[in-house]
């Protein structure tokens, strides 16, 4: 498997520690042993992130170790402050680690490594919604038959055609973060990578657009890295669950989901196991955001996440 | 896609009630800008009648238009209305192409703003007419100093404008440019131009503005066509109809200019709301 190091340092990926700190064994359906065939998609070796603040140094990540098969849909939760989004553009390229290291195995030659769903509008206010969907196509150069294919494929499931000449300002927020969607899709990377993509929505978009997300997933499987602050959310649609300490932050728990694919996002909120699961992470977390809180008020002053961000290395 | 369509129609519901409303009021309101000003050109018209104002300073509108005219008849208004206009339009793209590009570096690059910014608004305060001599000075009489004026004050709003448009682009625009692999130049077209577009055209309607008040300077000084040599001349002739002719055909100009500038904002800002 052709590996590339985000820091440049390559790195060979050994997954013989895959599922090791996998925790909640009676949520298992999985056995740990079984997962430890299936490649590495995602590697995270002791990755830390600090930022320098005028108060002194702030750890955001702090050594984290984190193994990702191949196909997997794996969800982040964690209380607000717990480097998440942190890691998730450490993922993406867009920040560096401070130590440690990233590798994402590529499969295919050509394929984008991963490609971002963002929170919030994060499409171009200046593009139809056409050429938001073709963006990362036309900036690689794609043919433009194959750009009409695959972004025609992606607003049909996405239910935008009727759309695809329309700027964002027309479209309702549930309408604009499907363009997201479509267009990050519509760019087949080898990673996606979702940065709480709905947590602006209301509640019944939300619900319409976890289906319609996973419906899309189901027919290429690709690795998913999700992060939210939604335990509902984290138990309908992944795979297996980080829970994450509040900050410094670091892995807490890893949960796996036994639920099949595909699934129904209403009927499995039925089952009684979802509650089971929803129980046992909200154990997990309840910790970790008190003590965010307990931090917040400590230290109102360097609250935001934007004035730590400034202050990297 | 049932409950997607839910917001929409509400949406729609509320502007289908708010155009009708909004379109008589446009009616009347286009009305009364058209009455307001006939109606001061007939009190005027009838104060010079009754004798009521000095004609010598305040001419009749009709003798206004009669000497408008005869002046276009014998093809001396359009001389000088085109050697004003030729002046403005390669003035206005002297300094428009210069100023996009700054402006979109400067509000890119956090070093070159840095450097350049102290020079741009520092010498922005200086009264631009206040710089005709020296812009003679350097550029003599010939047509350059007058189309240089007008590139100065095109400059100068653009430039500002520009970069405050660039800088005011959520930054996250750029990352998804850099996850979506876009390159440098690639960012700069996709991102940075289109994102600073509005305030871009901001900018260059200021600046047409601007660029219309100094050529008409630029010309009274030191030119013989133009509506600004037009003006003074009329003045040093004491042809006090020359003059408001001359006064029209530049309001009339500039509100082309401002019509014209708004078509354009419209078709390279199709994705804002109609202004």
């Amino acid at each position: 498997m052709a590996g590339t190091a985000v820091t440049g340092k390559r790195v060979p990926i050994d997954s013989t520690d895959i599922g090791r700190n996998t925790v909640g064994a009676e949520t298992a359906a999985v056995a740990p042993t079984k997962r430890q065939d299936t490649d590495v998609k995602v590697a995270v070796r002791a990755v830390a992130k600090r930022f320098d603040t005028r108060s002194g140094t702030v750890t955001a990540l702090d050594e984290l170790t984190l193994d990702i098969p191949r196909g997997q849909f794996f969800m982040i939760v964690g209380p607000s402050g717990c480097g998440k989004t942190t890691l998730l553009r450490i993922l993406a390229g867009l920040e560096d680690p401070t130590t440690g290291e990233v590798e994402v195995g590529t499969a295919t030659e050509g394929r984008p490594e991963n490609s971002m769903i963002f929170q919030g509008d994060s499409i171009f206010p200046w593009m139809t919604v056409w050429d938001n969907a073709s963006y990362g196509l036309r900036m690689r150069g794609v043919p433009s038959g194959k750009i009409r294919e695959v972004v025609g494929h992606y607003l049909d499931k996405t239910g935008l055609t009727a759309f695809r000449d329309s700027y964002p300002h027309q479209l309702s927020g549930g309408m604009r973060q499907r363009v997201s969607i479509a267009r990050a899709f519509a760019n087949d990377p080898d990673v996606l990578l979702m940065d709480e993509p709905f947590s602006a929505l209301d509640e019944q978009n939300k619900t319409l657009l976890q289906s319609e997300l996973l419906r899309i997933w189901d027919e290429t499987r690709k690795t998913v890295v999700f992060i939210t602050h939604s335990v509902d959310e984290a138990v309908t649609l992944g795979d297996r669950i980080m829970v994450m300490t509040s900050r410094p932050g670091n892995a807490k728990a890893f949960v796996e989901v036994p639920f099949e694919r595909p699934r129904d996002v209403l009927e499995l909120r039925h089952r009684p196991e979802y509650g089971d699961i929803v129980y046992d992470i909200w154990q997990q977390l309840r910790d970790e955001v008190e003590r965010s809180q307990q931090a917040q008020a400590a230290a109102p002053a360097r609250r935001g996440r934007f004035g730590l961000r400034r202050g990297g290395r | 896609m049932v409950t997607s369509e839910m917001p929409a129609e509400v949406g729609t519901k509320g502007r289908a009630q708010r155009p009708k409303r909004r379109s008589g009021g446009r009616g009347r309101d286009s009305a009364l800008a058209v009455l307001t000003p006939v109606v001061l050109l007939l009190v005027w018209e009838l104060l010079v009648r009754v004798d009521a104002v000095d004609a010598r300073f305040f001419p009749a509108p009709s003798a206004i238009f009669e000497q408008m005219l005869t002046m276009m008849s014998s093809g001396e208004l359009w001389d000088h209305t085109v050697a004003s206009l030729r002046r403005l339009f390669i003035g206005f793209w002297l300094g428009l192409v210069p100023a996009l590009l700054l402006g979109v570096v400067m509000g890119l690059s956090r070093s070159l703003r840095a450097a350049i910014s102290p020079l741009v608004s520092g010498t922005y305060p200086i009264p631009k007419s206040a710089l005709l001599p020296l812009i003679l000075l350097i550029f003599g009489l010939g047509e350059m100093s007058k189309i240089v004026m007008v590139a100065i004050g095109v400059f100068y709003p653009v430039v500002l404008n520009t970069m405050a448009g660039v800088l005011q682009i959520q930054p996250m625009y750029y990352d998804v440019a850099k996850n979506f692999g876009a390159r440098r130049w690639q960012v700069f077209r996709t991102v940075a131009l289109p994102g600073a577009m509005p305030s871009i055209m901001t900018g260059v309607e200021l600046g047409a503005g601007l660029g219309l008040i100094l050529i008409a300077i630029a010309e009274m000084v030191g030119a013989n066509s133009g509506l600004g040599f037009m003006i003074w001349n009329a003045w040093e002739l004491y042809s006090v109809e020359t003059m408001y002719v001359g006064l029209l055909v530049i309001a009339l100009i500039g509100y082309g200019l401002a019509l014209l500038l708004g078509q354009v904002a419209r078709i390279v800002t199709p994705w804002q709301a109609q202004r």
